[in-house]
This record gives C-alpha cells, sequence and structure tokens, in this order.
C-alpha cells in the first residue's frame, strides 16, 4: 500500500459544495426573507466552480485520496461535472417557484448535500464511506420529497423514507457480509479477496449491496418508491430525484462491477443484465398509459435505468462500456431535466391533455419539449442517441447481444408513450392551461435541449475524454 | 459541394423562422420554390461534372464523432447520383403543387425542406451513423408531415408509420452495430466496411447482421409482409407528403440494400438470395392483387408500389445467383433495379399528385363516385392517364425500361421467379385500364357529398407545372435512356464484383 493520500485539494469540488452548504445554511438564518435567493446564488457559484475544478482535475493522471478510499479518475471526474450541471439545472428551475418562500435556503442547502451525497458515491472506493455517502445522497432527498408539506408530498417522502430505509438496512447487511468474506472494505483488496470467495456467502452480501444501490438509481426491483415520490413532490424536487442520485449510483455500480466482482465467483453480469432487462421493460410497461406527466417521466426514468445498467452489466468486458456508461449519464441528465424543465414551466399543465396546442402558444418551448422526449427515445442526433448507439454496442461487444435486441425492442415500445406526449403538443390549439409560465425554467429548458442536441452531434472529443483507465 | 445540397434546404428552412409573424405566406412558397429550383440546377450541376464509371466522386470527410468511429463522409457515385438527382426534382415538383397550401405555410415548407436535407443526405452518406441519423430523421419529420397535415385518420396513421419504420430503423441499428465491431479497427466507414469485407466467412454472425439490416429496410421498402403500414400512410397523407413518402423514402430501402447489404455483407447474402427472390415475387403478386380489389384510387397506387418495389427486390435477389448466369445479365437486373427506383419515383409522385387533384375537386379517392371526368377535366385525365400507361410499363414510357432490364436479368438465374412476376405486369395493366375506365369514361357524375363544389375544373398552372416534367422525363427516360443507364451502369457492375468476392 502507498503512503496515506490526504491531500484535501484532491477533493475540491465535493469540499466547495459543503462548505457552500454549510455557508447556505449559515446565511439564510441572517439574511431577510427578500434575500434569501443569495444562497441560491451562493449554490450555483459553488457547482460552477465544482466543475471548473473537476475539469481541471480531470486533466491529471487517475489517483486516489484518502488512503484509496476516494478515487480521482474519469468515473469520478465525469460524475462530478454531470451532477453539477444537472444540479445548477435543478437550481435554475426551482429558483422561481421558491422565491420568497419561508425555507428557501434550507430547500438550497438540502440539494446540495443530496448533490454531495452523489458525488461522495460515484467516487467512493471503500464500502464504509460507500454507506456513508448512501446515507447523506439519501436524507436530504427524503425531507425535498415532503418539502411542500401538502398530502401528496408527504405521501411521497414517508414512501421514499421507508423505501430508502429498509432497503439500506439491507444494504447495510450485505455489506457486513461482504466485509466477513473479504476482510476488507477497499474495493481492490475486495477485488482480489473474492476471486475465491465461497459463492452463497458472496451472493447474499451483493445481493444486500444491490438493493441499496438499485434504490439510489430507482431500477427494478427497488423501484416501487419512484412514481408515488415523483408524483407528489414538487416539480424541481422530481427532476432532481429522478436524475442527481442515479449518476452517483451508477457511477458506484460500475466501479463494483468494474473493480470488485469482475473476476468473482459470481456470476455478476449476467445478474445485472437481467437486471438492466427487468428495468427497462416494467419501467417502459408502466409507462405505457400514465395521464400525469410528472408520473410518465417517473416510469421513463426506471426504464431508462435499464439501458443504463447495460454498460454496467459488461462492465470490465467491453471496451466501450466505461465510456457508454458516462456518456449516456450525461445524455441522460440533460435531456431528462430539460423534459422536466418544461414540466416546470408551465406549472398549471398536469395531465397529457394540458400540452394540447402548445406548439401555437410557446413554439419554441414546445420544440424543446419534443427535442427533449425524442432524446430520450433515443432519434439522432440527440445525445441519447449516441449513448444508446454506445450501449448497443458494449453490449454486443460484452457478449449480451440479447440485452442490445431487448433493449432495442424496449425503445420501439417506449416510442408509444412519448409520442401520446408529442401528439398533443403539436396539435390543437391552445388551452388556458398554458397560459402563465415560469421564464427561468423555459430557459432551463431551452439550454438542456440545445445541450443535448450539441451533445449529440459534437460528441466526438467528449467521447475521448471518457476513455481514461479506473483505479483499479 | 455535396455538403452544401445536403444542409442548404435546413439551414434556409431555419431562416424561415426568423422571419417575422406577420410576414405574408406567399412569401414561404416562393422561397419554398427558389430553393427547391436551386438544389436542382445544384443537383445538375454535380451531375455534368460526374464522370461516369470514375468510382466514388465528390467526397468530403470530415472528423465528427471519433471516439465512437463515426465520421462524417458523403460522396456520390452512379447508384446514388440518380436518386439524388431524383429526389431534387420530386421536391421542386411538390413545392410547386402546394403553391395553393393554405394551412400553417411557414410550418410545411419548413418541414419539407428539411425532409429535403434528410434525402439527400441519406443518398449522399458514406458513413453508417450518418445514413442511419437522415434514416430516422426522415421518419420524423415524414411523421410530422402526415399528422400534421393528413386527412382524417391522419394521426392513427402517422402513428402506424412510425412505430413501424423505427422498430425496422432499430433493427438496422442493431445490424449496422454488429457490422461495426467486426470490422477492425472498429468503424461505421461504408467505404473502409465494404473493402474489409469484415463478416466474409462467418456464416452464422453474417446471417445475423444480414436479418436485422434485411428486416430494417425491408420495412422501409416495404415488401410483404411488413408492408401494412404503407397504404394508411399514403392515403392520410397529403398529397406532396404521398408523393414524397412514395417518390423517395421507399427507395432509402432498396437503395440501402444496393449500398449496404449487398457489398457489406456479400457472403451471406449469395447465401439467403433465394428468400429474398421469394420475398420478392410475394409482393409483386400481393401487391397487385391486392390493388385490384380496392376502390380508393389513392389505396390502388399505394399497393402498386409494394408491387414495383417488388420487382426490384426480385431483382437484387436474382442478381446474387451466380452459377450458371451470365455476368451481363446479373448486371442488367441490378441496372434493371436502379432505373425502376428512378421510374417509380417519377411516376408514383406524379399519381400521387394526380390523386391529389381528384381529392382537391372532389373531396374524395373512391373512383365509383367518379365518372366521365374526361370530358370536364380532359387535361387532367391525359395526364393521369400517360401516368398509369407509363406505371404499367408500356414501352416508350421509364417504366418498361426499367422492368424489361429486370426481366431480362433475373430470367437467366430464376425463371420460375421470373414468370411468375410477370404475371404483375398484367395485373397493373388490367387494374389501372379499369381505374381509367371508371374515371374518366362514361356519363359525366361528381361526387355529391355536402361541401363539394359541382363543377370540376381543370388542371391548374401551378399542378400542371409540378407534374408535366415528372411525366417527360419518364417519357425521356422510356425513349432515350442511355444518359441514365451510363451512369448506373458501371455501379452496377462494381457492386456484382464486390457480391462475388
Amino acid at each position: 500500500m502507498n503512503e496515506m493520500n490526504e491531500n484535501p485539494l484532491d477533493l475540491l469540488p465535493e469540499v466547495l459544495l459543503a462548505a457552500s452548504a454549510v455557508l447556505g445554511l449559515l446565511l439564510g438564518s441572517w439574511l431577510p426573507r427578500a434575500r434569501q435567493w443569495l444562497v441560491g446564488l451562493l449554490a450555483a457559484v459553488a457547482c460552477a466552480a465544482g466543475i471548473v475544478a473537476a475539469s481541471v482535475a480531470a486533466a491529471q493522471p487517475a489517483t486516489t485520496a484518502f488512503g484509496e478510499a476516494f478515487a480521482v479518475d474519469p468515473v469520478t471526474s465525469t460524475s462530478r461535472v454531470v451532477v453539477l450541471g444537472g444540479t445548477l439545472l435543478v437550481l435554475g428551475i426551482s429558483f422561481r417557484p421558491l422565491r420568497g418562500d419561508a425555507r428557501e435556503s434550507e430547500f438550497y442547502v438540502l440539494v446540495q448535500l443530496a448533490a454531495l451525497g452523489a458525488l461522495m458515491m460515484a467516487g467512493t472506493q471503500d464500502l464504509l464511506l460507500f454507506a456513508a455517502a448512501y446515507l447523506l445522497a439519501s436524507i436530504p432527498a427524503y425531507t425535498l420529497a415532503g418539502f411542500r408539506k401538502d398530502g401528496p408530498g408527504t405521501e411521497a417522502a414517508l414512501k421514499y423514507y421507508v423505501a430508502g430505509a429498509l432497503l439500506g438496512v439491507l444494504m447495510l447487511a450485505g455489506i457486513t457480509v461482504l466485509y466477513a468474506t473479504g476482510r476488507a472494505t477497499g474495493y481492490p483488496m475486495l477485488g482480489d479477496a473474492f476471486r475465491d470467495a465461497p459463492g452463497a456467502l458472496l451472493a447474499v452480501g451483493a445481493i444486500g449491496l444491490l438493493s441499496g444501490v438499485l434504490f439510489k438509481a430507482g431500477g427494478v426491483p427497488a423501484h416501487f418508491w419512484v412514481p408515488d415520490a415523483v408524483q407528489g413532490s414538487s416539480p424541481p424536487v422530481a427532476a432532481l430525484l429522478t436524475s442527481i442520485p442515479k449518476i452517483g449510483a451508477l457511477a458506484a455500480l460500475f466501479r463494483l462491477g468494474d473493480v470488485v466482482f469482475a473476476d468473482s465467483t459470481l456470476p455478476w453480469p449476467a445478474l445485472v443484465a437481467v437486471l438492466a432487462a427487468a428495468s427497462m421493460t416494467l419501467g417502459n410497461l408502466g409507462a405505457f398509459f400514465q395521464q400525469d406527466v410528472k408520473r410518465l417521466l417517473a416510469y421513463s426514468t426506471i426504464s431508462q435505468v435499464g439501458y443504463l445498467l447495460m454498460p454496467v452489466a459488461v462492465a470490465g468486458r467491453a471496451d466501450l462500456a466505461q465510456q457508454a456508461l458516462l456518456y449516456y449519464l450525461a445524455a441522460y441528465t440533460v435531456t431528462n431535466l430539460g423534459a422536466f424543465a418544461v414540466v416546470c414551466a408551465l406549472p398549471r399543465a398536469d395531465s397529457l391533455d394540458d400540452y394540447r396546442g402548445l406548439a401555437k402558444e410557446r413554439p419554441l418551448l414546445a420544440t424543446s419539449l419534443v427535442v427533449c422526449l425524442l432524446g430520450l427515445v433515443g432519434t439522432p442526433p440527440t445525445a441519447v442517441f449516441l449513448g444508446k448507439l454506445e450501449v448497443f454496442g458494449a453490449a454486443f461487444d460484452g457478449g449480451y447481444a440479447w440485452l442490445a435486441v431487448v433493449a432495442a425492442v424496449n425503445t420501439v415500445a417506449s416510442l408509444f408513450y412519448y409520442l401520446r406526449w408529442i401528439v398533443p403538443t403539436v396539435s390543437g390549439s391552445g388551452s388556458e392551461s398554458l397560459a402563465d409560465g415560469d421564464r427561468a425554467a423555459r430557459v432551463v429548458a431551452y439550454v438542456a435541449a440545445a445541450v443535448s442536441l450539441g451533445l449529440g452531434i459534437g460528441g466526438g472529443p467528449v467521447l475521448d475524454v471518457l476513455t481514461g483507465p479506473i483505479t483499479h | 459541394m455535396l455538403t452544401a445540397l445536403v444542409f442548404a434546404p435546413t439551414a434556409v428552412a431555419l431562416l424561415l423562422f426568423a422571419l417575422p409573424r406577420r410576414t405574408t405566406s406567399s412569401v414561404f412558397r416562393i422561397i419554398w420554390v427558389a430553393v427547391s429550383a436551386v438544389e436542382l440546377a445544384l443537383v445538375v450541376a454535380i451531375w455534368a461534372g460526374y464522370e461516369a464509371g470514375g468510382g466514388m466522386q465528390y467526397e468530403e470527410r470530415a472528423r465528427w464523432i471519433p471516439g465512437a468511429g463515426v465520421g462524417y463522409h458523403v460522396g456520390v457515385d452512379g447508384l446514388s447520383l440518380p436518386l439524388l438527382a431524383l429526389s431534387c426534382l420530386l421536391f421542386l415538383a411538390c413545392a410547386l403543387y402546394s403553391l395553393r397550401e393554405r394551412r400553417r405555410v411557414r410550418e410545411f415548407a419548413a418541414l419539407f425542406l428539411f425532409l429535403e436535407t434528410t434525402c439527400l443526405g441519406l443518398f449522399a452518406a458514406l458513413d453508417l451513423i450518418l445514413f442511419f441519423v437522415f434514416f430516422d430523421l426522415s421518419i420524423v419529420a415524414m411523421y410530422f408531415v402526415i399528422a400534421g397535415w393528413g386527412h382524417r385518420q391522419a394521426a392513427r396513421a402517422a402513428l402506424k408509420f412510425f412505430l413501424y419504420t423505427f422498430v425496422g430503423s432499430l433493427a438496422l441499428l442493431l445490424g449496422f452495430i454488429g457490422l461495426y465491431l467486426a470490422a477492425s479497427p472498429h468503424t461505421f466507414d461504408m467505404v473502409e466496411l465494404t473493402r474489409q469485407n469484415p463478416l466474409a466467412g462467418r456464416s452464422v454472425y453474417g446471417g445475423l447482421v444480414l436479418l436485422a439490416v434485411a428486416v430494417g429496410l425491408a420495412v422501409k421498402t416495404p415488401t410483404v409482409p411488413f408492408h401494412t403500414w404503407l397504404p394508411p400512410a399514403h392515403v392520410e397523407a397529403p398529397a406532396a407528403g404521398s408523393a414524397i413518402l412514395a417518390g423517395v423514402l421507399l427507395k432509402m430501402g432498396t437503395y440501402g440494400f444496393l449500398r449496404i447489404a449487398m457489398p457489406m455483407l456479400s457472403d451471406a447474402w449469395r447465401r439467403y438470395a433465394l428468400v429474398l427472390v421469394v420475398v420478392g415475387v410475394v409482393s409483386v403478386l400481393h401487391g397487385a392483387l391486392v390493388a385490384l380489389a380496392q376502390t380508393d384510387f389513392k389505396r390502388m397506387v399505394a399497393y402498386t408500389s409494394v408491387n414495383h418495389m417488388g420487382y426490384i427486390v426480385l431483382a437484387l435477389g436474382a442478381a446474387a445467383a451466380t452459377a450458371d448466369s451470365s455476368e451481363q445479365a446479373r448486371s442488367l437486373a441490378v441496372t434493371g433495379a436502379v432505373t425502376q427506383m428512378v421510374s417509380h419515383g417519377l411516376l408514383t409522385g406524379a399519381l400521387f399528385l394526380l390523386a391529389g387533384v381528384l381529392y382537391e375537386r372532389g373531396r374524395t379517392y373512391d373512383m365509383g363516385a367518379y365518372s366521365g371526368l374526361a370530358a370536364t377535366a380532359p387535361a387532367f385525365a391525359a395526364m393521369t392517364g400517360v401516368a398509369a400507361f407509363a406505371s404499367l410499363g408500356l414501352p416508350g414510357f421509364s417504366g418498361f425500361i426499367a422492368e424489361f432490364q429486370i426481366f431480362t436479368g433475373s430470367l437467366g438465374p430464376r425463371p420460375v421467379a421470373t414468370a411468375l412476376s410477370v404475371l404483375g405486369i398484367l395485373l397493373t395493366a388490367g387494374l389501372f385500364l379499369r381505374a381509367l375506365r371508371q374515371v374518366f369514361t362514361g356519363p359525366l357524375r361528381l361526387p355529391d357529398a355536402p361541401g363539394t363544389p359541382r363543377v370540376f375544373p381543370d388542371i391548374r398552372a401551378h399542378e400542371t407545372l409540378a407534374v408535366v416534367p415528372l411525366l417527360v422525363l419518364a417519357v425521356v427516360l422510356g425513349v432515350a435512356p442511355r444518359f441514365l443507364l451510363d451512369v448506373i451502369e458501371p455501379a452496377s457492375r462494381s457492386v456484382l464484383e464486390l457480391l462475388a468476392r
């Protein structure tokens, strides 16, 4: 083992976020209510600075910090940029609805803490740190789900919390078993130890661990909280719940697959592949006949986790796996947040029918929505298309051609419900629920749609950045 | 030059939205027609500078997404040049035809210009992903054309069209990924893949990839049994949309067979060519028989498309039989297939535009509702007659040249299949003659629904401008086809060389 590296600057993006959260909490107690937006501004500045810091760190060779507990490699760097960028978009869409709210600064602080948890999950290389990151990512999110203190919000928070607590305990039990099996908590050492560990013990531990990670990712079978939590919470929170924690969870899962379980006695790739297939299929089936746009997006996010799990399944077996996952994560995050931004921009439109005639009332917003929804389908030249191309390629390459076929069939199925939203949007004349709106969210929607298109057309340089070696 | 040809329409489409909201719609129409005319001029210039038999020309390459093996690579050869020219001509015809369009003209024009980019881009693409991007975008654009400007059942028909062709496109994508992974180094570049022929000698892998690619293209073509999306899409689409759908979009499938499946999967293509021959014959006969049973003029024309595309699939399948047939015969079949693509584009485009004229006057496509129109609308009757006779393959028209080549080329390698599909000509002759007799001869009768005009005015100037050039070109190709064949023949020979590896 090399000497302990405890340079806190290696964690600069995380440190910035934590510092800004604490500072925001203090500021929030002193600032008058009309000035609380300063806390949001501070959070945005911290995110922007974090992105810069992460980009600088990404240019350097991969390293580890704090005794190999935290890896700074392409997976971490990309997750940092995506999480922080996504948080910026979330801050953008929550700016208007929370303006002047009694708990405005608390909201921003909680958002930052949830993002910090996701960042820690993405970078951790140690099961104990992973457990801590899981809690850090979860608890602020529970609170945010019930932030509105109304009926649906309380229900959402309760369901989310109960599921999270249950699966979190399972995860801790799994971590304990894995610790007992491998006599270590650091990933590299566990990876060595699991090469000839007893299969049954390993399976119990891995399944426990998976339950927690899948809960954060919102994948089958730990997905049942997603529709209610997303529908019940306010749109900005729903946007956050369906994107930010996922990034951390899937990056963590990729790391686990690549470093810890790749050579183990466990049939890890097959297990993840089955979960991927189940997740995309059940998510799609659930989304088919939804009328509420938030609920539709909630089921759509479950199915998207399925596609995201495909490169995780072939981690370490296909050259494309890492860049496929990271690129798809970025593409999905921006596209999904774009769709949610449109939802936020039209606070009075809840059901698909309320969107009738949007193209006539607000052509630019309708275009953004169509770009984002077709993007979620994976129509070229949006970013998710390139992501899907990579993901399918990775699955083929890793020997999971059947999974790629299942994913293609699912893509077609998903087209159906996204079209159910697109059709009223582009046809008919406007209804009154489209009348007023939130300008900040509109701008976020335009930006997200533009980024989604730009990332799709100019994806070359981005993909090149994502190919560096992961820390082992 | 090629890049300008491909992307200019979209650039102008974006400009249309930059114009102020209060611009009168005639401005949009004029811009639309002008851009389409410029595009046609550009493609004529490209044709003039094209050296027959010189292989791939006007190539342009740029780095696009090297991390995924994707590059921007376009070029033209004898297979794509006729189709590029056909697309430009048809888009101009549609722009002229739509001079009377009143509903949301700005969006309509922008959508058609965008559609033109996707069609031209597809025929110029030399990278599989670029091909796929244009393939998918053409579906999206056509979906909005049908859903936004179609007839009553348009939303359903558009959805069906979208779902079917999108399924096909995903099968195609899986096939492309299969090709990509087989090549070393991994690449999506068509020229490189054709040179490498990465799946030679790998029968199972090659067969699966061919299956995926062939299903994708067969849906688009469409052949039996994947043709069920076509009739509703054609019937419900606006006239200009149908003309593009039949004239250009269907060619994407058959073009894909020639450009991708035959040269890149030559082993598997030779092995499974018989399947294509059978599919081709079934499409020919099924399309013709079902068309014979239609009373709806537009639906009838739609089914004849299945029939005509069947000839192409037959020819491409027959060309793969290397044993006991001369090189020349097979080359004739492939050349005939390309000629048929051009000829079908011209004639079906014209027929759909004429169907639009019929609908605009009488508000129905039902042939039983009309009778004796030749008396009040002689010019319209003459044009429809010419288009119908040309379409059934009468000598002197482009359809004859194409079908003659296909049959002559296919008869040697596949005598039974060819003999069966000649029956298709007989059937189409019958159904077109019956339709002409019913609509144009006899005592004058017009549909008598509420809201329909009581007179049937003859064809108008802008409609004439749109239809007549297509028919004239069909006659020119029928009488003096050398200028087209000189371009196609070297390319079809090189496809056969690649196939014989």
